[in-house]
This record gives C-alpha cells, sequence and structure tokens, in this order.
C-alpha cells in the first residue's frame, strides 16, 4: 500500500458509480456499506483495540442524525452546518454517557451499555422533539451551490470521502502517543499506568471518538434518507455493527470495511432470499446474523481481515540523540528511596508486615526471599499498584504513599512486570516508545490532523536509542511477542529507561534470559548505575543477584529478616533456614 | 392518588416483581456457573407464553419444530468426540426427548387438556431449548473470556428473536389463568392468578434455596460458581454444571412464560424486556446475591408499576436508567480499571 | 511397577519451556519429593501431571495412560492435588468442603461421606472443631490442613502436595509434615513438591531436584539432604 492510497481512494470514490451500465442499486449498496464502515471503524478502535466493548454504537449515530435534523428542519439552517453539531452531539453524549459508565469494566460496561440502548431508544421514541416513533422526516438534502446530492451516485462519492477521512484519521490517531495509550488498554492498562498514562482519559478518548465516527455516520444518513425514526438506533442496529466489526477482524481497521461490506451484502441477499423461502416476510435476516456472529466467535474469533492480509511492513529505526529534555543526573550515592514500616493487610492476611529500605543514586539493592515471604506484594506497594495499609514512601524526600503509578512515573519511577506486559498487537519499539508518554505534548487533536509528526519523531528516536542501550535494536519492527521471554523482559526495561526513571524497579529481570544474556544484563544495569541511576530488583536467580547487587534485602514472612552484603548475606543461618527451612 | 391506586399499584410490582425475581434467580446461577450472561433468557419467557397460547386454542405450536431443530443441531455439534455411552445419553437428550415432546403434543394438543397440562406441555417444549442452546452455542465457548461469552450470547438472543417471528408471527396472544378466582380483601382486590404467581414464585425460590444448600448437586452447582478450579480438583464437571444450570434457566423461563401469559399480550420479542428487568435485578445484586437481586426485582416491579402510572410513555427508560447509580455505586466499591483479557 | 510414571514431561509457555524432558516415577505406597529453587518449575510439573496445563511427553497412572484425560477423570482414576493456592471453597463450610472433595464417591451415598468425614476429623482435630467454619475466614494452616483433607476425601491412591509449608509459620509446617509422614500408614503414596527441602527430604524415600526445568540430581532422599550441592543450588554460588 502506498503512502498516498487515500488520492486513489477518493479519485475511484469520484469515478466508480459513474461506469456506464453499472446498476444504481449497487452504488446505493456501496453507500449502505460506507456508512456501515464508518461506524464499525469507531468499534474497531473502542472494543477491537481499546477493549471496551459497547452495545450502544447506534445510539450515537442517532444523536448525530436526530442533531443535524433539528437544525435543518426546525431551524433551516444549512445541513453543512449539521456536521460539526452532529459530532458535537454525539461527542457531548458520550462525554456525558462515558463519564456515568465507562469506570466500569469488562461485562459490566458492555452490560450497562445495553442499557443505554434500550433506554435510549425508548427515549428518542417518545420524546416530542423528536418527534417520537414518526421520528422526523422532510429533511434537505445536502446541496453544493445550487447542485443537491440526491443521486446516490453523488452520496457515493461524499459518503466514500467521508470514510476515506475516517481511515486516514484513525490511522493518524493510532500512530501516536494518545494511540499508544489506546492500544495498551487491552492488556497492557497496568504497564501502561506505571508510564504515566491516564488510563481513564485514554478510555474516554476512544469512547468519545467512536461516537464521533457514529455522529457523523448519523449526519449522512439523515440527509441521505431524508428522514430519521429511533429503529436503525436501536440495540439490534448496535448488535449488527459490533457483528461487521467481529466478522472483519474486531482489531484492524480494513477489517471493518470488510465486515461491514460482507454485513450488509448478505442482509440485502437475506433479505430477497428469505422470505420466498420462509413464504412469509419480516426480518429474519437477523437469524442468520445471530448465528454468524456465534459462529465467528467459534471458529475464527480474530475475524477474518487477519486470515486475507499480512500485517504492515517494517519501518526502519536508527538510534540517534534523542532531543527529548532530560532529568538532571544524581550524584551516586545521594539518597533516592526512603521507605519507613511499610505494611499491606489484604482482609485478614498480611502481606508485607514491616518493610523498610533505603536506595541510593547508582546502588543496586536485590530484594530477596522464599516464596510467599511478600516480596511481589512490596513491588506492587512501591510502584503505586497497590496502596499500603501503613507506612511511608519517600522520593527523593517528596512524600509519594499512597499515590497511583502515574503519579509514580511522572515523579521518576520505572519498572518491569514479573508477568511481561508488551501490548501483543504492537511492534517492539511502539511498546517501547509507551514509555516516553509522558515526555510528548500533542494532543489527541493534534495527533488526528497529523501534527504531532516533529514530536512523535523525537518518542521515537528516544525510545530506539534505549533500544539500543539495552541491545535490542535489531528487533525494533519486530511484534513485540513474537521475541523470546527473556527478550520481552529486556523490551520492558527498555521501555521503563523511556520513562527517563531517577529509579528503576526490576521484577525478576533475569528469568528466561540466558546465560549470555545475563551477563550482557549485569553489564547494563552497571553502566546504568554508574550514570546515577538507582536501581531495586526482585530476582529468584541467586547466581545472578549475587553477583549484581551491591546490597541485599532478605524477606521472610512480610518482614525484613536479613541486609548486608551478597556475602554476608548468603551465610546468615536466619536466611539459610528461611531458604532451606528447618528439619521437620 | 389515592390508597386504592396506590394498593393497585403496589400488588402490580410485587406481583410483576416476582417474575423478575425468578429471573434475576436463573441469570444469577447461570452466570455463577458458566459465567454466561444469559440475554435469551427472555426468549424462553415469551416462548413458553406463546406456546401455552397457542395449545389453548387447540393448536399445534409451532415451537415443536424449533425443539426438534434446535436438539438436532446440539446433536451435531456435540457429537463430535463423544463416543459409547456418552453418544447414546446424548442422542437420548437431543434426539428421543424432543420426538417424545412432540409425540405427546400432537396426541394431546387437539384434545384441550385444560390449563395445568398445557402449562406443564408448554414449559417441556420450552425447557429443554435452554440445554440445547449450551451445547450448541456456549459449550465450544468454555474457555472464552467473560466477554465473549456475552456477544455470543447477545448473538444467540438475536437470532432467537428471529426465530421467534417466524413460528410465532408477528402477532400477540394470551393464554388462559390458572385461576378466575377474584378475592376482595377490604379495599384491595386480588386475582387468583396473581397469588398463583407470588405463591409459586416463592415456593419455587424455597425449593431452590433447598437444592442449592442441602443436596450434593446443588452444593457442587455452588462450587463450581465460587471456585472454577477447586470444583474441577474434587471432580465436578464444569460442562455438565453448564448443562444444569441452563437446563434450570429454560425450566423457570419457561415457567415464568406460562405465568404471565394471562396478565398481558405476549409478543415473540415481549421477552426481551421482560429478561431485561430479570437483569437489572440481577445485576443490582452484583450477579452473586441471590436474595439481593430477589428484593431488587420487587423494586423494579413497583418502580416499573408507578412510573407506568406517572409517566407511561417512559416507563422502559425509567426502569432502565435505575440500574445506572447501582452499577456506578459497585464500581466506586471496586478499583475500576483492570487489565482486561 | 510404578503407581505414577511421568516420561519425558515438556511444559511451554508461549514458546519457552518451563519444564523439559522431565522423568519420575513414583511406587505405591511411596513419598517422592520434588525439590528445588523458586521458578524452578516444580508447580508447573505438578499441574501438568494433574491435567490442569497441557504438556509434552506421557504420564501413565496404575495401568492407564492419562496424558490426554481431563482433571476431573484424573480425579476419577485416583489422583488428588492440593495445588499450592489450594483452591478451596471459600465462602461454604469446612463441612461443605469435605463433603464436596468425595464428589467421586457421590454414589455410595451420604453415610459413606459421613464415615469418610469423621476419618478426615480424626486425623486432623483442628478441623472437627470448625466444621461449621467458612472456609475463607481460616488462617492460613488450617487451610492447608482443609485442602489436604478435602483431597484424601477422595480416597485417592496418589496424592500430590504442592508446597504444603508455602506462608506458614515453622510451628506449623512442622505439624504439617508430620501428618504428611504419618499418612505413609494409608498406603497411599505422595509426591510433593517443596521449597523447604531440609523437611521434604526429611519424610520422603526418594528425591528429585529440579533446576531451570530439568532434573539435575536425583536419589535416595538421606543422601541428597548431606549433598553440598543442595545449598549452592539455593543461595547461588559465592561472588568471585
Amino acid at each position: 500500500m502506498t503512502r498516498h492510497w487515500w488520492v486513489l481512494a477518493l479519485v475511484l470514490c469520484a469515478g466508480l458509480p459513474w461506469i456506464p451500465g453499472l446498476p444504481l442499486f449497487w452504488v446505493t449498496l456501496g453507500n449502505g456499506i460506507g456508512m456501515s464502515a464508518i461506524i464499525a471503524i469507531g468499534l474497531v478502535v473502542l472494543t477491537g483495540i481499546g477493549g471496551m466493548t459497547s452495545f450502544a454504537q447506534a445510539s450515537f449515530t442517532g444523536f448525530g442524525a436526530y442533531a443535524t435534523a433539528i437544525l435543518s428542519t426546525q431551524y433551516g439552517l444549512s445541513p453543512w452546518l449539521g456536521l460539526p453539531v452532529a459530532m458535537a452531539a454525539a461527542a457531548v453524549a458520550a462525554l456525558a454517557i462515558g463519564a456515568i459508565t465507562l469506570r466500569l469494566s469488562g461485562h459490566y460496561l458492555a452490560l450497562c451499555t445495553i442499557a443505554w440502548s434500550v433506554s435510549l431508544f425508548y427515549l428518542f421514541g417518545n420524546l416530542d422533539l423528536v418527534g417520537r416513533n414518526d421520528g422526523i422526516s422532510g429533511i434537505p438534502p445536502l446541496s453544493i451551490g445550487g447542485l443537491k446530492l440526491i443521486d446516490v451516485r453523488l452520496s457515493f462519492t461524499l459518503i466514500g470521502a467521508a470514510l476515506v477521512v475516517a481511515v486516514v484519521a484513525t490511522g493518524n490517531l493510532l500512530n501516536s502517543r494518545w494511540g499508544r495509550a489506546i492500544r495498551a488498554l487491552r492488556g497492557g492498562a497496568v504497564a501502561a499506568a506505571s508510564c504515566g498514562v491516564n488510563v481513564a482519559q485514554a478510555r474516554m478518548l476512544a469512547f468519545v471518538y467512536a461516537a464521533i465516527l457514529a455522529g457523523v455516520a448519523g449526519w449522512l444518513f439523515a440527509h441521505l434518507q431524508r428522514a430519521v425514526n429511533p429503529t436503525p438506533f436501536g440495540l439490534n442496529a448496535s448488535i449488527q455493527y459490533l457483528l461487521m466489526t467481529v466478522v472483519g477482524g474486531v482489531a484492524h481497521v480494513p477489517g471493518a470495511i470488510l465486515g461491514a461490506a460482507l454485513v450488509v451484502l448478505v442482509n440485502d441477499r437475506l433479505q430477497d432470499w428469505l422470505p420466498k423461502l420462509l413464504g412469509t416476510s419480516g426480518n429474519f435476516e437477523i437469524i442468520v446474523f445471530g448465528g454468524l456472529l456465534v459462529l465467528v466467535l467459534q471458529v475464527a474469533p480474530q475475524g477474518l481481515w487477519p486470515l486475507l492480509a499480512k500485517s504492515r511492513t517494517p519501518r526502519h529505526h536508527k538510534a540517534q540523540a534523542s532531543p527529548l529534555p532530560q532529568r538532571a543526573p544524581r550524584a551516586p550515592g545521594a539518597p533516592i528511596l526512603d521507605v519507613v514500616g511499610l505494611r499491606k493487610n489484604f482482609g485478614g492476611l498480611v502481606a508485607v508486615a514491616d518493610l523498610s529500605l533505603t536506595l541510593a543514586a547508582g546502588e543496586i539493592l536485590g530484594l530477596i526471599g522464599p516464596n510467599g515471604a511478600g516480596k511481589s506484594t512490596s513491588f506492587n506497594l512501591l510502584t503505586g499498584v497497590d496502596q499500603p495499609s501503613a507506612g511511608t514512601f519517600r522520593l527523593a524526600g517528596q512524600d509519594m504513599t499512597g499515590q497511583p503509578a502515574p503519579a509514580m512515573a511522572r515523579a521518576g519511577v520505572a519498572r518491569s512486570f514479573q508477568h511481561v506486559k508488551l501490548v501483543a498487537s504492537m511492534s517492539v519499539i511502539e511498546n517501547v516508545a509507551i514509555g516516553a508518554h509522558l515526555r510528548g505534548r500533542a494532543t489527541p487533536l493534534a495527533a488526528l490532523l497529523r501534527l504531532d509528526r516533529a514530536e512523535e519523531a523525537a518518542l521515537f528516536a528516544e525510545a530506539a536509542r534505549q533500544l539500543d542501550r539495552v541491545g535490542l535494536l535489531d528487533l525494533a519492527d519486530r511484534p513485540a511477542t513474537s521475541l523470546a521471554l527473556g527478550q520481552q523482559r529486556i523490551v520492558e526495561i527498555a521501555r521503563a529507561l523511556c520513562v527517563d526513571p531517577a529509579v528503576l524497579l526490576l521484577d525478576e529481570p533475569a528469568a528466561g534470559l540466558r546465560h549470555a544474556e545475563k551477563q550482557a544484563l549485569v553489564q547494563l544495569l552497571r553502566h546504568l548505575a554508574a550514570d546515577g541511576m538507582a536501581i531495586l530488583l526482585v530476582e529468584h536467580d541467586m547466581d545472578f543477584v549475587m553477583n549484581l547487587a551491591d546490597r541485599l534485602v532478605v524477606m521472610d514472612f512480610g518482614t525484613r529478616i536479613a541486609e548486608g552484603a551478597p556475602a554476608v548475606v548468603r551465610n546468615d543461618p536466619a536466611v539459610i533456614e528461611a531458604y532451606l527451612g528447618s528439619p521437620a | 392518588m389515592d390508597l386504592s391506586i396506590l394498593l393497585i399499584l403496589i400488588q402490580d410490582g410485587i406481583v410483576n416483581g416476582a417474575l423478575y425475581a425468578l429471573l434475576a434467580l436463573c441469570l444469577v446461577i447461570v452466570f455463577a456457573v458458566t459465567r454466561v450472561i444469559l440475554i435469551p433468557m427472555g426468549e424462553f419467557v415469551s416462548f413458553a407464553a406463546l406456546t401455552y397460547a397457542a395449545l389453548d386454542s387447540g393448536q399445534v405450536p409451532a415451537s415443536l419444530l424449533l425443539l426438534a431443530g434446535l436438539g438436532a443441531a446440539a446433536f451435531l455439534r456435540a457429537m463430535w468426540g463423544t463416543r459409547g455411552r456418552a453418544l447414546m445419553w446424548l442422542a437420548l437428550e437431543t434426539l428421543v426427548l424432543p420426538a417424545a415432546i412432540a409425540g405427546i403434543t400432537l396426541w394431546l394438543a387437539p384434545l384441550k387438556p385444560g390449563a395445568a397440562v398445557q402449562a406443564l406441555l408448554a414449559m417441556a417444549i420450552t425447557a429443554p431449548l435452554a440445554p440445547y442452546l449450551y451445547r450448541l452455542a456456549f459449550q465450544p465457548l468454555a474457555d472464552a473470556s467473560v466477554l465473549v461469552l456475552l456477544i455470543a450470547s447477545v448473538g444467540a438472543h438475536l437470532a432467537l428473536g428471529g426465530i421467534g417471528l417466524l413460528i410465532f408471527g408477528p402477532e400477540g396472544s394470551r393464554g388462559p389463568a390458572f385461576s378466575d378466582a377474584v378475592l376482595s380483601f377490604g379495599d384491595i382486590i386480588v386475582t387468583g392468578q396473581s397469588l398463583w404467581i407470588v405463591g409459586l414464585a416463592a415456593a419455587l425460590m424455597a425449593a431452590l434455596f433447598v437444592f442449592f444448600e442441602f443436596t450434593l448437586l446443588g452444593t457442587a452447582l455452588r462450587a463450581v460458581a465460587v471456585n472454577r478450579l477447586g470444583a474441577r480438583l474434587v471432580g465436578i464437571r464444569t460442562q455438565q454444571s453448564g448443562l444444569i444450570a441452563f437446563t434450570l434457566a429454560g425450566l423457570i423461563g419457561a415457567l415464568s412464560g406460562v405465568l404471565i401469559a394471562p396478565l398481558t399480550t405476549i409478543y415473540y420479542d415481549s421477552g426481551f424486556l421482560i429478561g431485561l428487568k430479570g437483569f437489572v435485578a440481577a445485576i443490582v445484586g452484583g450477579l452473586a446475591s441471590y436474595p439481593l437481586a430477589v428484593l431488587a426485582a420487587v423494586l423494579v416491579g413497583i418502580i416499573e408499576s408507578f412510573s407506568s402510572f406517572w409517566a407511561s410513555a417512559f416507563k422502559e427508560v425509567i426502569v432502565f436508567t435505575v440500574i445506572i447509580p447501582v452499577l456506578l455505586w459497585r464500581s466506586w466499591r471496586h478499583k475500576a480499571v483492570e487489565d482486561e483479557e | 511397577m510404578s503407581l505414577l510414571q511421568i516420561d519425558d514431561l515438556t511444559v511451554a509457555y508461549g514458546g519457552i519451556a518451563a519444564v523439559s524432558g522431565v522423568s519420575l516415577r513414583v511406587a505405591a505406597g511411596q513419598i517422592v519429593t520434588v525439590i528445588g529453587p523458586n521458578g524452578a518449575g516444580k508447580t508447573t510439573i505438578l499441574a501438568a501431571i494433574a491435567g490442569i496445563l497441557p504438556a509434552k511427553g506421557r504420564v501413565t497412572l496404575g495401568n492407564a495412560d492419562i496424558t490426554r484425560a481431563s482433571v476431573e477423570t484424573r480425579v476419577e482414576r485416583g489422583m488428588s492435588l492440593v495445588p499450592e493456592k489450594r483452591e478451596l471453597f471459600p465462602t461454604m463450610t469446612v463441612a461443605e468442603n469435605l463433603r464436596l472433595g468425595g464428589f467421586r464417591h457421590r454414589a455410595e451415598g451420604r453415610a459413606a461421606s459421613l464415615r469418610a468425614m469423621d476419618e478426615c476429623y480424626a486425623l486432623f482435630p483442628r478441623l472437627a472443631q470448625r466444621r461449621r467454619q467458612l472456609a475463607g475466614t481460616m488462617s492460613g494452616g488450617e487451610r492447608q490442613m482443609l485442602a489436604m483433607a478435602r483431597a484424601l476425601m477422595a480416597r485417592p491412591a496418589l496424592l500430590m502436595l504442592d508446597e504444603p509449608s508455602l506462608g506458614l509459620a515453622p510451628l506449623i509446617v512442622r505439624d504439617i509434615f508430620h501428618t504428611i509422614a504419618g499418612l505413609r500408614a494409608s498406603g497411599v503414596a505422595i509426591l510433593l513438591v517443596e521449597q523447604n527441602a531440609r523437611a521434604a527430604l526429611a519424610i520422603s524415600d526418594h528425591a528429585y531436584v529440579l533446576e531451570m526445568g530439568r532434573v539435575t540430581l536425583e536419589g535416595d532422599s538421606a543422601q541428597l539432604a548431606a549433598d553440598p550441592r543442595i545449598v549452592s543450588m539455593y543461595l547461588g554460588t559465592a561472588p568471585a
């Protein structure tokens, strides 16, 4: 695919419908596909990429359609003015609904959108303002100069242009810092938060963006049909849009177009055949669609697009001096982390009883202990994933106790995860670039309009620099989860370095590494420490940690049982008993 | 509003609430055991009601075709990898059972055997649809996420809705009441049917309580709900638990349909809204608490009857927006954003 | 003739082998232990034997090849796992947990189930005092006892214990290990996975040492207990 495919697409949209002998009926079908595809693209961003399932997408189409219908019939304003109003109506509705709904996660969110969908359907059907169940008719068509866009072939061009804009804008958004945040929501939200991403904002962004696309489709729909009523904005319509994305490939923008085309075409054929076959008329196509939805989930849960097309070609990256501002390095030895009396209860269970430790710039501290000693919980407390029940946590003199993960990242704490949390659908370097989220400024609007390219280049240069530092630049464009697990851990370190941290917290960085890779990791961590980075690591590989750490803190039963240089700790009778146990 | 209207509204609310409570219980059971949010619950209700009405007019209900068809489809879907005795049981459940029910119906239907027998027949025709649906749609997705199961569930609802239109047509119908008695206590007038509904609902809830608390099978189902892996480790098969949960849902859904048929005209798609109200109640109970769900169901019934009195056009809007503050309250008590995968 | 026979077991997560080419044997009535440091793959082995994780290789119990059998079928064939996380039914009482443990023998009726429960109460008197208590409200040691008792209710030929000492105070660990050693008399074979090497070696007949997913040492438990390589395996070699 070339960079300027969209120019060709626009020309096609203008030219295709005028092919002599082409039945107008086909053009009308194309119009249906185009409008559905715009809505389905929004659902791809929201559901397939952002991981939030919505059964209310058609409702936002309704907001857009009704907004422009009211404006052009009751106030006599130009239908073109209706476009921004339709987008705004859908966006405002999404902001309001999102504000009270998006806190929910998983199936609760999905169920709540069903409730919204049903409520809004009955609201549209009973409000005088929108003409109750009769809806609003006599909506003027769009016109350019004196030319009214009533001919379906002209509409085709308009819809095609809108679709092309939607695809380009969506691509721009997804390839921006905000897009990476949205893409991280599925499976990587905790990791993104640890890089400073405001997860709630990213969720809202996806929700509002999807609604705006639906609003645009609603605007087109209102002026092409010239009448609106509640039926096309009900739950069944929303389910059909979801079917389109699931069939096409729920996480792929081209899949939305493919799915829309398939569903609209099949729908058309079914509406023709089924009444003949069954002897009565009715919307029996939903039998097929419902069954199809279940079948696709069982047989090809990724949808059709991934079966047809390979993912995009790799780009090439060079490590170069990053133009991003950096934190001033600290003098080795300056105290940076000061933890006093940290405690965490889960119900009646005490996971961490009393943990105190200090860490200075340039120091490597190992936190070790047998299984169940409370290391992971301690780690979560230090990174803001969990909030401590008692104790204080100071970072460079500033009290950070109880701060959430993004605030920790802002203050200069970066981490890796024991269970690697990379975004499977993204390349290695894109994953690393999530780490630089806080170091960019571009707004989602700037991203949509592609005004963020200079900053994006800087973020990627920084990501490439950090990948080079950990020795994985060669793999920058590989899908992140195609790497060996050990390498994925190193990618997490590169991502953490992109945060530009003062403290690096590593959870079992050596697990799954080969011997030579461990040696390289030791070298890397020593270099970082020499540059003034404070490093705390939880590790099970004793050879590795004994060899690397300046100092060890040993935990058992949620408390510190020993502290000191590796050689000393290793011969401590309490430590030996904690690890090997006492003979029963 | 005077006292008599108030009492009528409350009474209406309790009667409807009792039905919603039954549905809510089923939804909680099915979700806890299988993680499926059973959107097609409502279809069992409307299909049973329409089958009951058809039987009352002496017709052979078209839902027999659905029973046989879905049974056969379930057989075809589940027969792979099933051998020996298991295959025989499967055939018995999915092929022989529908045939037997069809035979009995064809024999009895023209005789108009009376409300009680018709009600039982309608339930026999409708209830097995639920386990067949489980075999067909959900068992192959047993390892999928709750969200994927929900989407599949919505798909099943869509398909069954279309089939409902096909076999029952767009016209609505009513079934006969179990009792035409009208009792009056001072100002309060109570119909026999309302007593039937509330009484049966209460009896059924008591029976469910006994089943889940005091039988090994019921305890095993609870165990699956509480800890799936733990249940497997003591040898409780999750598939069979799922089948039992769906069968319960089918039976109770069908009973609800038969009970509601005399109260209001039921259309092929009426069940969806009825089931959704059961959902509102189930969700108030967090899809986990049975007593809370029952309480919420009665509350939903009362809110519904009052809003249909004051703002009947917005009845549904009001009932479904009730769910939103409840969900919000729940989400505030839990951490909002986790990794969803 | 071994009761449990594992040949060339390999378990992989996302392309990385957590356990590779492990073979081991447990004879009827024997206590066999698998020891090794954190992350060596001990839990993975038990999960694969119980059928929770898919694995390559061969698993034979008695005369039956159960490599492809489901978790539930394996339970019915006579193996019970007490997993690291115990996997109790927290909102149910001790008695209900035990009763469900005997689900495999449900056809024998309620009276038989009650008799089996009484035997468990005799083995774990602490549980007898707490029949009506909810499992979720019990202490870590009591939970471990309940998990073991629940597994014994299935009257397995092979009992598999995953880190029974995990997170428990030394005194309770001692209790638990005494109980495990005492089970030998009942004839059940035990496969014990432990981090607490000393205690595990003290009560077992035979031991396998697992490091990085492979068996690196194997032998008589008493001999291994004296082997200096065990200490360096847990605490690493001294820094140069």
